[in-house]
């Protein structure tokens, strides 16, 4: 007789393994997954697997189609574009997780306050977040990159604080349906401070709805990014970002179409792995939500 | 029914203060000067100085507010720095052309995003399903700038099949129009129909699963009568909702769409204001895209309301 993997589940096992074998039975997650592994490690060890310099430019080789030297082909300075490719995966990259961790900062500790303490507290922090939140993302990051300067790091800060209403409202929803269950009031009849019992015994609980926004939520700086530099308003030339290198690419579409399709797949690929990823971990944490 | 959208109304007059107050501090409190942006690097002390008081950037920064957001309540949303002109009239020029490539957009992805989700939850966990799932995450995942792109390669410079950019107004040439606006509604369509078909798909399922479709399904009635009638109408009620929530995010997509397309609108608008730092009309772009996303939400919960009975009362 077979076994079915929720039997398995059922016989006491850690609820970390009954997580993970929830995530490996989605595959598209485990594709995402692989697919993300596979860029990150392409922009850590860059330097050790592009074989040219992302900015050299090639006077001799200006707009080659891929080939068995350019891979991916050359763009108009003859720059090789799979180095380029490689590079700006550190720029999404880096946006990315550094606009993540801005969002988290600002948005995670305000939603706990606005939850755990509730009134006044939680009436003017909710109702800068709706407000924030009313104004389009893309139009909210473009305006904060404007006013603060073109630059990759002011476009993290931008999409970070732009993303931190969003984890504002998701952290405070889950404190309010967590802050009224019974361990939460034991440890409030231990003598636990409010700060400890905030970090301690609400946050953990938090945290998996976190994790699942924080992975759509870098699906959505990535693409953010991509727009800011496409737009001139995050990474600057001559560094590459696949953004910049669409920007470019623009005025090359009828010679060179391959210097758009590059860069443009590569976001896409791992915006739909992030995608992919978060789906995975919300069914994996919540089996219910399938 | 009245008092719930009283309840309603009440809540969003304190979110449009704060919102006009970040909108506000926005631009004041980051770094860069206005009057140094439009007076250049270059110019001298004389000249900056004229232009803050001639736009009242040397006064405190809660009158500087309070003209600002009184203005608003006249219709007065400042003046543009680069053309010189009201910011109003400048966003009441274009936005009947975003508003035009919004709802075409919008009918799209309700049109595709409806229909693939009825039929990815009729035919659960079947090819059509996990295609459709598929689609709708790519839809979702790519970006619509590098979608416009490819499609202007394969459509315009390929296949000539449409124009690669430019609008013409349906008032000049219905026809044109149309064809100019095609491929950019598609482009901006593509994500929201992922969200909308996704929706579907989740509120089908549940429709299908509940008792009044066993018992219409018990009744022998035909399975199309079944799906149309019964479970679609109840599941799409919230998915109509969504369509209105997502326009917010359609008029935000739509400054990239029109940038590529080269569409004269109020995404091109605020794009060409932040190149030429003319705050102003970002400010004022920023909060008509903002009033018109708490408008259709407020729409939306009435919406709703109206049509479930539970909730009027």
């Amino acid at each position: 007789m077979s076994v079915s993997a929720e039997d398995h589940i059922s016989r006491g096992e850690s609820q970390l393994a009954q997580f993970a074998k929830r995530l490996v039975r989605h595959k598209g997650a485990v594709v995402g997954l692989c697919f993300i592994v596979l860029v990150v490690l392409a922009a850590v060890f860059a330097p050790l697997i592009t074989p040219f310099d992302p900015a050299a430019q090639d006077y001799t080789a200006i707009r080659q189609s891929p080939n068995a030297i350019h891979w991916f082909g050359t763009d108009e300075l003859g720059r090789d574009m799979f180095s380029r490719i490689i590079y700006g995966a550190r720029a999404s990259l880096l946006v990315g997780a550094v606009s993540i961790a801005i969002a988290i900062a600002i948005g995670v500790p305000l939603g706990l306050a606005a939850g755990y303490v509730g009134g006044w507290v939680d009436m003017g922090i909710s109702r800068v977040a709706d407000a924030m939140l009313a104004i389009p993302f893309l139009i909210l990051a473009i305006s904060l990159a404007a006013f603060l300067g073109p630059s990759l790091t002011n476009s993290m800060i931008a999409i970070g604080v732009t993303a931190a209403p969003l984890f504002v409202r998701l952290t405070r929803g889950q404190v309010i349906n967590v802050k009224s269950e019974d361990y939460v009031e034991a440890a409030r009849s231990l003598g636990n401070s409010h700060a400890r019992v905030a970090f301690r015994h609400i946050l953990p609980n938090v945290l998996p709805a976190l994790i699942v926004q924080m992975t759509l939520t870098i699906a959505t700086a990535i693409i953010s990014e991509a727009s800011l530099s496409f737009l001139g308003l995050g990474q600057q030339p001559p560094a590459a970002s696949w953004g910049s290198i669409l920007n470019t690419a623009q005025r090359s579409l009828t010679t060179a179409p391959w210097i758009a399709a590059w860069p443009g797949m590569m976001i896409f690929l791992t915006v739909l792995s992030f995608n992919l990823l978060g789906d995975g971990l919300r069914d994996a944490f919540d089996p219910r939500s399938r | 029914m009245i008092r719930m959208i009283g309840k309603r109304l009440s809540e969003v007059i304190p979110t449009l203060l704060i919102l006009s107050v970040i909108i506000f501090v926005l631009q004041r409190l980051l770094p860069g000067d206005p009057a140094l942006a439009l007076a250049g690097e270059d110019a001298d002390r004389e000249l900056i100085e004229q232009i803050r008081q001639q736009y009242g950037l040397n006064q405190p920064l809660p009158v500087q507010y309070f003209k600002w957001s009184g203005g608003i309540l006249y219709g007065d949303l400042g003046q543009s720095m680069r053309m010189n002109r009201p910011v109003l009239d400048l966003i009441l020029a274009r936005l009947p052309v975003t508003l035009q490539l919004a709802v075409f957009s919008m009918i799209i992805a309700l049109a595709v995003g409806i229909t693939a989700g009825i039929i990815a939850a009729v035919r659960k966990q079947s090819a059509w399903d996990y295609g459709a799932n598929l689609v709708a995450l790519a839809g979702i995942s790519v970006p619509n700038f590098w979608l416009g792109i490819m499609m202007i390669l394969v459509f315009s410079v390929m296949l000539n099949w449409l124009p690669a950019s430019g609008y013409v107004s349906p008032l000049i040439d219905p026809l044109r129009s149309l064809q100019s606006l095609l491929m950019p509604s598609i482009v901006l369509g593509t994500a929201i129909a992922g969200v909308i078909m996704r929706h579907t798909r989740s509120a089908m399922l549940q429709a299908l699963e509940s008792d009044y479709v066993r018992t219409a399904r018990a009744k022998g009635l035909a399975e199309w009568v079944v799906v149309v009638r019964h479970a679609m109408r109840n599941a799409l009620t919230p998915v109509i909702t969504l369509g209105a929530l997502e326009f917010g995010n359609l008029l935000g997509g739509a400054v990239l769409t029109e940038q590529i397309f080269n569409i004269p609108g109020f995404g091109k608008l605020i794009v060409d204001a932040v190149y030429n730092r003319d705050y102003a009309v970002v400010q004022g772009v920023v909060l008509v895209t903002a009033l018109i996303y708490v408008l259709m939400s407020l729409l939306a919960d009435i919406g709703y309301m109206l049509a479930n009975p539970r909730l009027r009362n």
